[in-house]
């Protein structure tokens, strides 16, 4: 995994909403676009445009988080962690191994 | 100023008039020749005299990109409303209707999702305040 992986991994990351939309799949995988705002709106969250769901897919697909699949015609999500383990793997588990008695 | 009518492009007008009648149980309203197609509306049986919903032919060149992108996203082109969404549920799913959520909570609403084999996906809703 190269720095700009990572850079992508983290960006993701570093957003409330995608924060969200990664515990949302991660209870309940292949979600179609309707059904990640649908349940946005369920959990009472403040109301995010599917425009904004939309773009916040992307980023988390181009960092390898989301994995988008058909079903029939519609695009469903869902998580793939192996990114995630692999960025926690070399950046944030080696800080607290090596540094863990401070 | 009233909403009279409002419509569903469907891809093809007779495999709709089955559907919307046979399956979701509407009742025709206004079926009228029109060139290659017809001026093809249904009502709720509960509610005979309400808004009609034109099931439209899909011809025209935009149709088909904007329907397509509906459902790629999940999004339904209409919305109906049940008084007992779970009975409602069992009963189209016993006439192998598909669904593309099943029922769940939705704020102050419960909702459900189906295949109309028309080219669209319907939401049914059920208010939970009655």
């Amino acid at each position: 995994m190269n720095d700009e992986q990572l850079d992508q991994i983290f960006k993701a990351l570093a957003d409330p909403t995608r924060r969200r939309i990664i515990d949302r799949l991660r209870k309940q995988p292949n979600q179609s676009l309707f059904q990640i705002c649908a349940l946005s709106v369920a959990e009472g969250e403040k109301a995010v445009s599917r425009q904004a769901i939309t773009q916040h897919l992307d980023m988390l697909e181009k960092a390898g988080l989301v994995h988008v699949s058909w079903s029939g015609r519609t695009k469903i999500h869902a998580l793939d962690l192996k990114p995630l383990r692999k960025a926690a793997d070399i950046w944030l588990h080696r800080h607290l191994q090596e540094g863990k008695d401070r | 100023m009233r909403i009279y009518v409002t419509s569903v492009f469907v891809d093809d007008q007779s495999t709709a008039l089955e559907f919307y009648t046979k399956v979701l149980g509407f009742i025709v309203k206004n079926d009228v020749p029109l060139g290659e197609n017809r001026w093809l509306t249904v009502v709720s049986s509960e509610e005979p005299a309400g808004t009609e919903l034109l099931l439209e032919p899909s011809g025209h060149p935009a149709v088909k990109p904007y329907k397509d992108a509906l459902v790629e996203d999940g999004i339904p082109a209409a919305s109906f409303q049940v008084d007992d969404l779970s009975s409602e549920y069992e009963r189209l799913r016993a006439l192998e209707v598909k669904f593309t959520v099943e029922p769940m909570d939705a704020g102050t609403v419960r909702m459900a999702v189906f295949d109309d084999t028309c080219g669209n996906l319907i939401q049914l809703i059920e208010m939970k305040d009655k």
